[in-house]
């Protein structure tokens, strides 16, 4: 890889006067980036490691909003007994994730911020548009078996990879960001963005910003969550599709739902028609087979993934089966 | 020898140390002065090479040198003779010339002062190319295969007999491309002592081999090189020849007159140190109403690389597993332009299980016969292809074992007719076999004054525990506890041993070991006079002689008892699987493997590589691919994240089980190999079971969701 500088931020202000330049790259856990690097995907000249800011702290408010902070380990949220007690959708989706070993190093803010799992964009002999801008899409017609099928477009078919985020996007979260102009909240279904006509970016981070945490709202889904994914192996493996199901359920009947999918679009995809769909049903099986074939509506194969027309809604209707307990 | 049939044996001798990290293996050495070598791949699959622009890397902080064919010293085994011509196929020569035959091909080497500055400055060497145009699909290609030499292909009886049966079928059957993936990477030091004196330490499967092929690559007499690789962290045919690698770090090394180590990235291990071939075979089959085989077809087109023609075989097995009157096979290479594949666990023989197996299964159906029964009545009491008897064949005993060890009784012959809380259960089973080799080797034992024995053979150990089996035979056969008894291994010095392959050391080295603790015993014996004993005091016999050791050497070879007798060794694997009908996401429930490998020498270490071979007949069934984007020729699934090995998750309890009925021809312990047939004989078992529990057959490996799924997404039936 380049030769790179590589300081150590000791405070968050500190932190932010450094990521103003540009050129100049965060490093939390690093699982992602310094893969990035040894690639030559992505060359920083400069390295700002935030490990040992104060933002690790996972805490429940007086509303019941669950905070967590950004350098929160992947492995410690997904064991933290508050996260497993107010919101197990998420701790399941962040252990269906990469394996432990990564777990351990992974922080809440890199999960967010990693980058496609795509061949091409990590191959820097073959084209891909979110690698280097106007190059190609090597995956539109090359191997895309693990590509989106919602929300593509000529430029990019690729996906985001993470778990956890899904589970965020089915519950509502927010990001919290703070750069030199001052802190902002981002709904985090907004955090991460479709290809369109910029596959080089991945999210609506400005330049200069810092993730601090993630706040997820009090909400009734603790009783009837899932998370399913569905991969070549048991673990250390991206999802195929995978699906957060969260469901309150009152008597049978469905109150509210929410849905995400992971491995099938450049951001979790959120379903919000068939969420719509499933309120005020019975929660049974055909509710759920119903709201499944909404939420494919729009979606397009290509050669190699069209195998994930079929096994989405079946991976919906199967994610809502055992959040619901009738699996 | 005893016949031991305990379950216990010894523990893994170098467990502890490979467990703490004191084992070190080949990339753990730090002659002075060592520098750093890394490679550049070529990123075109055909053509030429223009120009190399080395400047910027050399001219990058710590860079000693750089290599291309532009510069590379000559070497001397690459030559012509005057007057000859180049031939067209042959090893690959590294840096010989400006041809690219291959994508990831080495074009360079950077040698720097720390690894970190020569891969930096590696990525500085930028080639210009003149592309031709490439093809690395072998369904393209299948029209213009070829024939290997030697046997394309056989016939014994009619030629496609299947056809006249009354129940029959013809199928195709394909697997794809697979790497051997250890845990280790290959790696190299290279140390000149003299200018024609070279000691390396790398990964190899065989010492003395790996010694003469640089011996024979570099034109030096092979006692000037001494080649180590004491501990090897799996290997599974990937370290039986001398890689281009190998030669690079022994180049650079030369060149640079300091010791080079070369670390493959694990990229490289994708294409330069082989791989299983990607390989179509199409199986006709055919039977009587009650079951016996009338004939088989079996036709295989693998591929091979532009350069190199490789010959595994694949159709063997048909000719060899059944009785069955009437066998033809077709065999043809494609050549590809991908580096060469090589030897994988169970080479040639895992490929044709896949198929037979498979067609086997679908012909029970076709029949109502149950596939263990149709086995059965196919059973081949003596060597279909020779007539000779064979040497020892329980096979019967092992299918009886494993269908009682899996519950094969609860089989229904239906598939799709049970399910387990939403999951469709399904049993299959598949054989394996593999021939059961013994060659020349050589052991020196060394008794010594304190009683302790230490035992030196050249052979590898790249993993199944040889040193725990060497100790076991050495331990029975002096009487000597284990504790006792030390052994040097892996270092070319020491007496012949051949590369460990083919599943043939503990016979092979393993019969040395046994003949040469006999002798030794025996010289003892005279030692002691009439009063010797079967179990002597040594150490109290060295010191009444004034003796501060007493050793000897003893060679063996397998004897005439070849001729007269066919000899194999065979498993079964059962598996038990479950299938989601909506996802198309397969569980191996659990998984029975039994061997009949002759007398069990070591029986922990036997069970640890029987459940090994297993898991990797796993990952073959159901997740192990390697993917290529032909338009580029390149690997996309060149790391451990895509290309999927099983991870514990993936892998149930498997039940190893050892018929354990010595061999009484092959060798003095009775033993045979088993490290091939421990795969060979696992997919299709896993294969048999998906269509047990889905209705559904997968003729394609790996079985992976979306082909279960189809099309359509739902299951066929």
């Amino acid at each position: 890889m380049k030769p790179f500088q590589y300081t150590k931020a000791v405070t968050q202000q500190s932190a932010i006067e450094a990521i103003a330049k540009p050129g100049v790259k965060i490093i939390a856990g690093g699982t992602n980036l310094v893969d990035l690097m040894k690639r030559g995907v992505t060359a920083p000249d400069k390295l700002v490691d935030i490990n040992n800011l104060p933002l690790k702290s996972i805490s429940l408010d007086k509303a019941g909003q669950l905070h967590i902070g950004a350098l929160a380990l992947n492995s410690t949220v997904s064991e933290s007994p508050l996260v497993l007690e107010q919101q197990p959708l998420l701790a399941m989706a962040l252990k269906a994730g990469a394996s432990p070993q990564l777990r351990n190093m992974a922080t809440v803010g890199g999960n967010m911020m990693q980058r496609t799992r795509c061949a091409y964009f990590y191959d820097t002999t073959m084209p891909c548009n979110k690698r280097q801008p106007g190059s190609g899409c090597g995956a539109l017609e090359g191997y895309n078996r693990m590509h989106a099928i919602f929300g593509t477009s000529n430029k990019c078919i690729a996906v985001h990879p993470s778990d956890m985020c899904v589970a965020l996007a089915a519950l509502g979260a927010e990001v919290t960001v703070s750069s030199r102009k001052g802190s902002r909240v981002i709904p985090f279904t907004d955090f991460h963005r479709l290809p369109g006509d910029h596959p080089e970016k991945d999210n609506t981070l400005a330049d200069g910003e810092l993730i601090t945490g993630v706040v997820i709202s009090n909400n009734k889904f603790a009783k009837n969550s899932y998370y399913l994914k569905i991969r070549d192996r048991q673990s250390y493996a991206f999802a195929l599709v995978s699906v957060a199901a969260a469901l309150e359920i009152n008597n049978g009947t469905i109150k509210e739902a929410r849905l995400a999918m992971g491995g099938v679009a450049h951001k979790p995809w959120r379903l919000y028609d068939a969420e719509k769909a499933l309120a005020g049903k019975p929660a049974n099986e055909e509710s759920f087979n119903q709201a499944a074939q909404i939420a494919m509506q729009g979606a397009k194969g290509y050669q190699f993934n069209s195998f994930k027309l079929k096994l989405a809604p079946a991976a919906i209707t199967e994610a809502l089966k055992h959040a619901a307990g009738i699996a | 020898m005893t016949n031991n049939q305990s379950t216990k044996g010894l523990s893994r001798i170098d467990g502890r140390l490979k467990v703490t990290g004191a084992a070190r293996y080949s990339a753990e050495f730090a002659p002075a002065g060592m520098v750093y070598g890394v490679l550049v791949g070529s990123t075109i699959t055909k053509g030429t090479i223009k120009s190399i622009d080395s400047k910027a890397a050399e001219r990058a902080p710590g860079v000693l040198s750089v290599i291309t064919h532009q510069n590379c010293p000559r070497i001397a085994g690459y030559q012509v003779e005057p007057g000859k011509k180049e031939p067209e196929k042959g090893t690959y020569k590294l840096f010989y010339n400006n041809k690219i035959l291959f994508n990831g091909q080495p074009i360079a080497i950077v040698i720097a002062d720390t690894f970190e500055r020569a891969l930096y400055a590696a990525s500085l060497v930028k080639a210009q190319y003149n592309a031709a145009e490439h093809n690395t699909r072998l369904i393209d290609q299948k029209h213009e295969a070829f024939a290997p030499e030697g046997d394309g292909t056989s016939k014994r009886g009619e030629a496609d007999a299947w056809k006249t049966a009354p129940f029959k079928l013809e199928q195709e059957y394909i697997i794809p491309s697979e790497v051997h993936s250890p845990m280790e990477l290959h790696a190299i030091i290279a140390k000149w002592d003299a200018a024609d004196r070279l000691t390396v330490w790398t990964k190899t499967q065989g010492v003395q081999d790996t010694r003469d092929g640089i011996a024979s690559i570099f034109k030096l007499p092979r006692e000037n090189i001494q080649v180590n690789s004491k501990f090897v962290g799996g290997a599974f045919g990937s370290a039986l020849q001398v890689w281009p690698h190998e030669v690079a770090a022994i180049v650079a090394a030369k060149l640079v007159k300091r010791p080079v180590k070369l670390v493959l990235g694990r990229a490289d291990m994708f294409t330069s140190v082989g791989y299983r071939p990607h390989t179509w075979q199409k199986i006709g089959i055919g039977a009587t109403a009650d079951g016996k085989l009338v004939g088989i077809t079996h036709e295989a087109i693998g591929q091979t690389s532009a350069y190199e023609d490789f010959n595994e075989g694949p159709i063997g097995v048909s000719r060899a597993t059944y009785a069955c009157a009437n066998v033809n096979t077709l065999y043809k290479l494609s050549a590809l332009d991908i580096g060469s594949p090589t030897w994988m666990r169970g080479p040639g023989e895992a490929t044709g299980a896949f198929a037979l197996e498979s067609a086997l299964d679908e012909l029970s159906y076709q029949l109502n016969i149950d596939p263990v029964e149709l086995r059965i009545i196919n059973h081949a009491d003596t060597d279909p292809e020779s007539g000779k008897p064979f040497s020892s064949k329980y096979l019967k005993e092992a299918y009886k074992l494993g269908a009682d060890a899996i519950g094969w009784s609860d089989r229904k012959t239906k598939p799709g007719a049970t399910a387990q809380n939403g999951w469709l259960v399904g049993y299959g089973m598949g054989g394996g076999m593999f021939g059961a080799y013994r060659d020349k080797a050589a052991a020196r034992v060394v008794m010594k004054d304190d009683g302790t024995l230490l035992i030196q053979t050249a052979v590898s150990d790249i993993g199944p525990g040889t040193g725990t089996m060497i100790v076991t035979i050495a331990s029975e056969e002096m009487g000597l506890p284990a504790e006792k008894i030390k052994f040097d291994l892996g270092d070319s010095s020491l007496p012949l041993a051949p590369s460990q392959g083919g599943s043939g050391t503990t016979a092979t080295v393993g019969s040395a070991v046994y003949q040469a603790c006999t002798d030794l015993k025996e010289n003892f014996q005279k030692l002691a006079g009439n009063g010797g004993t079967d179990k002597p005091d040594y150490a109290a016999i060295l010191k009444r002689n004034n003796l501060q050791k007493l050793e000897v050497t003893s060679t063996t070879n397998g004897g005439p008892e070849r001729d007269k007798y066919a000899m194999y060794a065979w498993s079964v694997h059962f598996v038990k699987v479950l299938v989601h009908p909506a996802t198309g996401v397969v569980k191996i429930d659990k998984a029975v493997c039994v061997a009949d490998c002759g007398h069990v020498v070591s029986p922990k270490t036997a069970r640890s590589q029987l459940i090994g071979g297993a898991i990797g007949g796993i990952g073959m069934a159901l997740m192990e691919e390697v993917v290529i984007d032909h338009r580029y020729g390149r690997l996309v699934n060149n790391n451990f994240a895509d290309y999927h090995v099983p991870v514990n998750a993936d892998i149930p309890q498997i039940e190893a089980i050892f018929v354990n009925k010595p061999d009484p021809y092959i060798n003095p312990m009775g033993a045979k190999g088993m490290a091939e047939i421990a795969l060979i004989g696992m997919a299709p078992a896993v294969a048999n079971a998906v269509y047990n529990a889905t209705g559904k057959r997968v003729r394609e490996l790996p079985i992976t969701p979306d082909k279960l799924l189809g099309k359509d997404g739902a299951m066929e039936s």
